[in-house]
């Protein structure tokens, strides 16, 4: 499987003040492909992904070493525009955060701030990417209704069309099925599996099963080192390090 | 599992002794006013302006006073509110979380909302007389919003404290500035709070009366120039309150009521009207 690369780690460390949470890093993360981080809880993984979109930043204490390039560009470089390149990435996180505002105005919140004004041209965006989530049938009769008013499992997906409008190239998600039922969960993977012709996605898990539903490839972390990544299937099938195959066999966790 | 029976029943027994304390003081006032000013109370009263004898007349109304405590109080928490988002918003938003210079900020704050209202009365009156001006609507609508701006400020402060980090987040994620996701996102979360806050500090800022003393003055004609002096409510309950005729301390209660019924009221179509902005709160 030869994949060509998308985001790409180099040398990275991130420090919580005296806290070493990542080690030196160095992965290609490939372009439209699934790939799943797994690893134990607390081993990095969350950090991780929050590094690609720079949501690391807001952290107290934080210090980041070293490059992700997006497209080529190191997002830690001293001219990025720091919307810019979170533009480039919708973010699902474990539990679904709406915005305090209608299920319009949540999917019409980001390509508002980007520009769009025209009602019309909204309308058809929310439309859309309600669509492309699998909601709109749900909700099209009360899009002026709060968000906070659906189902966890609906905020989930709404959220997913909130970040899908403002037309990313890579879906981030930090464990995105954990506080959603199983019909819920399974409605999220299937997205996934649509999406992942046009978008580069990158999961957070904690669920093997899920990581072997879905990823194309792997990536495995253990407080904080990266301790091997590869096509899923080698992966999964014949891993070359010890820990990983002690992990998968879940001897470690 | 008695001792523990015993201790719920006494901080239970407490708390009911505390409620009861506040209904009553609560009531003895609301009864007071109302026994002793009920009887002076007239159409008159709300939709005249003093006649006979300056503003301690027996007859005609207080409407001056009332119309100036209204647009006193609304321009003050107006003035305040514009100052106080701001800041809010910096604090919370762009300052990095308990920052040195955001704790030092709260600290200033908390010391300015312990400063007896009288002198922030003086201070409006010395900067008043350094420049050389003259007791005025607008003087009084700064003073009272200084005097209510650390109240507002720490409210609204503790409403965006309690907003979880996940939201601003959301809105980083999807490429919004630190603008956008403080005055479009974060404010709407805190809608309910800012809306206490607002109304905490119109109750106080038009039950105020040391703060206006010096500064907005007092008079007998309706508000026309916010360059004018005018008539306040507690002012006018203070003055007629310090006469001996009877018949004026009457009115003094009936002042008093009409301040009060003033305050619920607002509190009542605010509470209402607050329900309208909270059906999108996430809980």
């Amino acid at each position: 499987m030869d994949l060509k690369s998308h985001i790409s780690v180099k040398n990275l460390n991130v420090y919580y003040g005296a806290e070493h949470a990542l080690k030196n890093i160095n992965i290609d993360i490939p372009d439209r492909r699934i790939t799943a981080i797994i690893g134990p809880s607390g081993c990095g993984k969350s950090t991780l992904l929050k590094s690609f979109n720079r949501l690391v930043d807001s952290i107290e204490g934080v210090k980041v070493t070293g490059e992700v390039s997006v497209d080529g560009e190191n997002i830690y470089g001293p001219d990025v525009e720091i919307t810019h390149i979170r533009k480039k990435m919708g973010l699902l996180s474990q539990r679904p955060f709406p915005l305090p505002m209608s299920i319009y105005d949540n999917v019409a919140y980001g390509p508002r701030i980007h520009g769009t004004k025209n009602r019309k041209v909204l309308d058809e965006t929310v439309e859309k990417y309600l669509k492309i989530a699998h909601l709109w049938d749900e909700v099209k009769n009360r899009l002026n209704k709060p968000a906070s008013k659906l189902s966890i499992g609906q905020q989930q997906r709404l959220c997913l069309a909130r970040g899908l409008a403002v037309e990313p190239e890579i879906i981030l998600g930090d464990e995105p099925t954990s506080a959603l039922d199983p019909k819920s969960s399974r409605a999220i993977e299937e997205r996934f599996m649509e999406l992942k012709n046009d978008y580069t996605i990158v999961i957070v898990t904690h669920i093997l099963r899920q990581a072997k539903r879905l990823a194309d490839y792997v990536v495995f972390l253990y407080l904080g080192e990266l301790i091997e990544h590869g096509p899923a299937r080698e992966i999964f099938e014949n891993p070359k390090e010890e820990m990983t195959k002690e992990y998968i066999k879940g001897i470690i966790s | 599992m008695d001792l523990r029976k015993t201790e719920e029943n006494i901080f239970k027994g407490l708390m009911i002794a505390s409620t009861l304390a506040i209904a009553l003081c609560t009531g003895l006032i609301l009864v007071t006013i109302f026994v002793k000013g009920f009887s002076a109370l007239s159409i008159d009263m709300i939709t005249q302006t003093p006649k006979g004898g300056f503003y301690l007349g027996k007859e005609g109304g207080i409407l001056n006073a009332i119309a100036g405590s209204l647009y006193l109080a609304s321009g003050a928490t107006f003035l305040s509110f514009c100052m106080s988002m701001p800041v809010v918003v910096y604090m919370n938003v762009y300052a990095k979380r308990n920052s040195g210079f955001v704790s030092l900020v709260r600290f200033f704050l908390d010391i300015m909302s312990g400063i007896p209202s009288i002198v922030y009365g003086a201070f409006g009156f010395s900067i008043m007389l350094l420049l050389g001006l003259r007791a005025s609507l607008l003087l009084g609508i700064i003073s009272v919003a200084i005097l209510i701006f650390p109240l507002m400020c720490r409210a609204i402060d503790e409403i965006f404290k309690m907003i979880p980090d996940e939201l601003g987040d959301v809105s980083y994620s999807l490429g919004a500035t630190k603008f956008e996701t403080g005055f479009k996102v974060l404010v709407r979360q805190a809608m309910p709070g800012i809306s206490t806050a607002i109304l905490l500090s119109f109750g106080r800022a038009i039950g105020d009366a040391a703060t206006v003393l010096f500064t907005a003055g007092f008079t007998d004609s309706l508000p026309g120039s916010l360059l004018r002096p005018i008539a306040t409510l507690p002012l006018a309950v203070f003055f007629q309150l310090g006469t001996p005729v009877a018949e004026v301390k009457e009115r003094a209660y009936a002042s008093a009521l009409i301040l009060t019924i003033i305050v619920l009221a607002i509190s009542i179509i605010a509470r209402f009207l607050c329900r309208k902005f909270t059906v999108h709160i996430i809980k």
